[in-house]
């Protein structure tokens, strides 16, 4: 039994002022281990309630969640708050990095939540999640001196430093150029090889090609569910981008 | 969750944004500062009276003709010639707490030198008045007990009396000069002591026996009061009640009728003097609280400022698995660091202040372990109860919310 994630007829519904919101009506899925799923939508298909009951930061109304055969729908608030810690990695749009603080101290952060860990293992897993992320070199810069990609892979190692049985992306290139978003896709996919299983939510049909499994939402249910036969290199897609230069933009005399 | 790393969180957090904690700290700083600095400046000017009062005669009991002075009121004439020898001789025979007693008798008029003259009291006293006003010889002697019995026309002055009459730096002993026509010798020079604390010029004096007073200068029978002092400060009060039994039955005085005399001690001239600088001391503090509060308020409300700020911040700490618990200690911390380093600040800067007043404005400044205590107290306690209502407000944030927050 590897699943990951059990949705079991997930349904969600809001009370805002006096509408009654169903934003899920009854989702089933599972996620298996070392699976690279996309999770795709319009605006208000549902998906980012979805993400928010997947990452423990919600509950549903309806229907089971198991995340790593755990049940959340029971748990208190500080439950879940210790099984995001414990399985969960998070990977935003706008990387939510602390501002003048260093990279290192940044991918530290979940562990500091979590006193079983030393501060000196702490900042040793701190320092191999950034050189696995290439940013080796760049162990103390602080956002400010980092580009958008080289923040994202700050967040992305963050989102390892604590071991999680998952990692949940919410439009995770939503921030980022074409070349810089191949890069990060091509990151995501070298994990996912080495056996870590993803979550990624997106509209962008393009990124989902990159991606082994593609769960559609519409107007709070699943519309389709399909495994790929063919996945796309993110890695091959980058190198095949027209190179440019600068003096493409210069005008010629 | 691990206090340790929460500080480590929290002290980060102020950290990267020095500027904003020092100009929240601020008002804590003044406040602190400035109660320091006022109960030092209270606390000496109180000891410094103590002092002088002290210097003036400790144990003494002075005793009074006419019944309490109220409010500087004069009493008729008839009231104020109560006092005799015979309650001298009562009192030194009947009091075992008294240890040195003295008659006063005051006149008033021109000490005259040649041409030069100047107007001073003449105090007839005995040999036991240095040691109850603890007076020194600076040169020549007091006058001896035969003296007294023959009202000896001797006297002592004082420095002031001595500039006046002779010129700064002369020693007059041997010399004489007139009191109200009569022709005194000079035997002896009393020790300078400067002005006391209520601002009275000490060495504006001439000491003369008091038989001598009585019946050549002023010509009365009574006494204008006796001094004395107690065998030990402990003793005022058995002392004061020893005195007043002794002259209420020399005075023949029926249980219901109130004294002829008053009697008045150290303590209560102390007090009279120490009440009005409490009073001051108490409202500087209470301003200097007041400015606490007030730094406690923007402890609060930048607090509040911050919490808004940072709600992604938080937003996204409860997502990787802060608990609620976690983000109220962090911000509580934050908080209450604000409070004590602005408190440590404000104290080097309130014994500082107190340092310089003292040195260059040469006010008595004593600066108390109780004030540096109590103001960390505070400190504290302020940060705590300021920084209470924005941290809690930032633990009950919605993760989602928080971290989608513009």
């Amino acid at each position: 039994m590897s699943d990951i994630i059990n949705a079991n007829n997930l349904k969600r519904e809001f009370f805002v002022g006096t509408e009654h919101v169903l934003a899920l009506k009854g989702i089933t899925f599972s996620i298996q281990k070392g699976e690279f799923v996309t999770i795709m939508g319009s605006s208000g298909s549902g998906k980012s309630t979805l993400l928010n009951i997947l990452g423990c930061l919600d509950t549903p109304t309806g229907g089971e969640y198991l995340l790593d055969h755990f049940a959340v729908k029971q748990m208190s608030k500080n439950e879940r708050a210790r099984l995001r810690n414990n399985k969960i990695g998070f990977v935003f749009q706008t990387y939510n990095l602390l501002p003048r603080t260093t990279a290192l101290e940044n991918v530290e952060l979940p562990l500091m939540y979590n006193s079983t860990v030393s501060g000196k293992k702490r900042r040793e897993k701190a320092r191999e999640m950034l050189e696995a992320v290439g940013l080796g070199d760049r162990l103390n810069h602080t956002p400010n001196q980092l580009s958008g990609g080289q923040q994202q892979r700050v967040a992305i190692a963050r989102a390892l430093v604590n071991d999680p049985v998952i990692i949940l992306a919410d439009e995770a290139t939503g921030n980022l150029d074409t070349r810089t978003s191949y890069e990060i896709m091509a990151l995501f996919q070298q994990l996912n090889m080495q056996g870590k299983t993803i979550a990624f939510v997106t509209h962008e049909p393009d990124i989902a090609l990159f991606s082994g499994r593609s769960i559609v939402l519409r107007d709070g249910r699943i519309i389709k569910d399909e495994k790929k036969i063919k996945i796309a290199s993110a890695a091959e897609a980058l190198a095949a981008l027209p190179k440019e230069e600068a003096s493409d933009y210069i005008e010629k005399e | 969750m691990n206090l340790t790393n929460l500080f480590r969180i929290a002290l980060k957090a102020l950290v990267s944004n020095k500027f904003r904690a020092l100009l929240t700290m601020l008002g804590i700083i003044i406040g602190v500062a400035s109660v320091i600095a006022m109960l030092a400046i209270g606390q000496g000017s109180k000891q410094s009276i103590q002092d002088e009062i002290s210097k003036m005669g400790s144990n003494m009991l002075m005793i009074q003709p006419g019944a309490n002075m109220f409010q500087g009121a004069r009493m008729a004439a008839a009231n104020t010639q109560t006092l005799v020898m015979s309650d001298y001789d009562a009192i030194k025979r009947d009091c075992p707490d008294i240890a040195a007693i003295s008659p006063m008798v005051n006149a008033s008029g021109q000490a005259i030198n040649g041409a030069k003259n100047w107007p001073v009291g003449m105090q007839g006293v005995n040999t036991d008045y240095l040691s109850i006003r603890k007076l020194e010889i600076a040169s020549g002697r007091m006058f001896t007990d035969t003296e007294i019995a023959t009202s000896a026309k001797v006297c002592l002055l004082g420095e002031t009396v001595i500039e006046n009459l002779f010129g700064a730096g002369v020693d007059p002993v041997g010399l004489s000069i007139r009191y109200n026509k009569i022709p005194f010798e000079v035997i002896g020079v009393l020790v300078p002591k400067g002005e006391n604390a209520m601002g009275q010029d000490q060495d504006n004096i001439i000491l003369a026996p008091y038989t001598t007073v009585q019946k050549r200068v002023v010509a009365i029978t009574y006494l204008n009061g006796i001094y004395t002092s107690t065998t030990n400060e402990s003793v005022t009060e058995k002392a004061k009640a020893e005195v007043e039994t002794t002259l209420r039955a020399q005075h023949k005085l029926k249980d219901t009728d109130q004294d002829d005399f008053n009697v008045r001690s150290q303590q209560e001239i102390l007090t009279m003097f120490s009440s009005t600088t409490q009073v001051l001391t108490i409202l500087l503090a209470v301003i200097a609280g007041i400015s606490l509060i007030v730094g406690g308020i923007g402890i609060m409300n930048i607090m509040f400022v911050s919490v808004t700020e940072r709600t992604r911040e938080i937003g996204l700490r409860m997502a990787v698995g802060a608990r609620g618990l976690d983000i109220l200690t962090q911000f509580l911390i934050e908080a209450v660091l604000i409070s004590l380093v602005g408190g440590s600040i404000g104290v080097m800067l309130g014994v500082g202040s107190s340092f310089i007043i003292r040195n260059i404005l040469h006010w008595p400044v004593i600066i108390t372990t109780f004030s540096i205590v109590l103001s960390f107290a505070v400190c504290t306690f302020t940060g705590v109860f300021f920084g209470w209502y924005p941290a809690k407000k930032a633990a009950n944030l919605d993760p989602i919310d928080a971290i989608r927050y513009e």
